[in-house]
């Protein structure tokens, strides 16, 4: 079982992590702490799961992207 | 009905025009209501000489292309274009552009602010400013007052 995880913005700056795998994840925040090896979650950051806003507690399966991220700031 | 990503400049009413003469949209539309968001030189009182986007390639195509998908039914619009700009940006640049094309004003003037908004504060960019002191990732979007 096999989850791709990326991380952007200063989150990918502050982890020094932008693109990895996990395995055995079963939810998006197990997918932080095993990616992160149980670093601290800022109260902000974001997570999507496949293109998609998610939540921490979200079930994800083998091949799902997970995506960790702080507030956008485009426009 | 169309999103784009790009890396250059970009002049946005040359983009509104050439969009609006291959859309075919002559003799059709009432009204266009426009967004055009410019670089300023400065931000939270200090100066910002230059700035970098970075996105979430596939995550923004997908939620932009969902933006003008949802504008559409919520407004009878005859067009939407959006072009927003990645990478490397200094001041006086444009960043980004929407156009609403519909037939009564108050469609496209509607849409534009909805869809400038909710880009605002769900699409994934982020902007890292280059100041006199160094770089800093910008926390949060300023409220638009």
């Amino acid at each position: 079982m096999t989850i791709h995880v990326k991380f952007f913005a200063s989150l990918k700056d502050k982890l020094n992590l932008e693109d990895t795998t996990v395995e055995q994840a079963n939810t998006a925040g197990q997918a932080w702490d095993i990616a992160t090896d149980n670093a601290d979650r800022p109260s902000n950051v974001l997570v999507a799961i496949n293109l998609e806003y998610a939540q921490f507690d979200d079930t994800i399966k083998a091949g799902d992207e997970v995506a960790f991220f702080p507030p956008v700031t485009g426009g | 009905m169309t999103a784009q990503i790009i890396k250059h400049i970009f002049d946005p009413w040359q983009a509104i025009a050439k969009h609006q003469e291959a859309a075919n949209l002559s003799q059709k539309f009432g009204a266009t209501a426009t967004f055009v968001g410019t670089m300023r030189d400065f931000n939270d009182n200090a100066d910002v000489s230059a700035m970098t986007l970075e996105h979430y390639p596939a995550m923004t195509a997908h939620y932009l292309e969902k933006l003008i998908e949802e504008a559409k039914i919520k407004w009878p619009l005859l067009d939407v274009l959006i072009i927003h700009r990645v990478g490397e940006i200094t001041s006086s640049e444009t960043i980004m552009l929407i156009a609403c094309w519909s037939a009564h004003r108050r469609a496209s003037l509607d849409a534009c602010n909805w869809l400038i908004e909710e880009l605002k504060h769900r699409a994934p960019f982020w902007k890292k400013e280059t100041r006199p002191d160094g770089e800093r990732w910008v926390e949060k979007n300023t409220d638009g007052l």
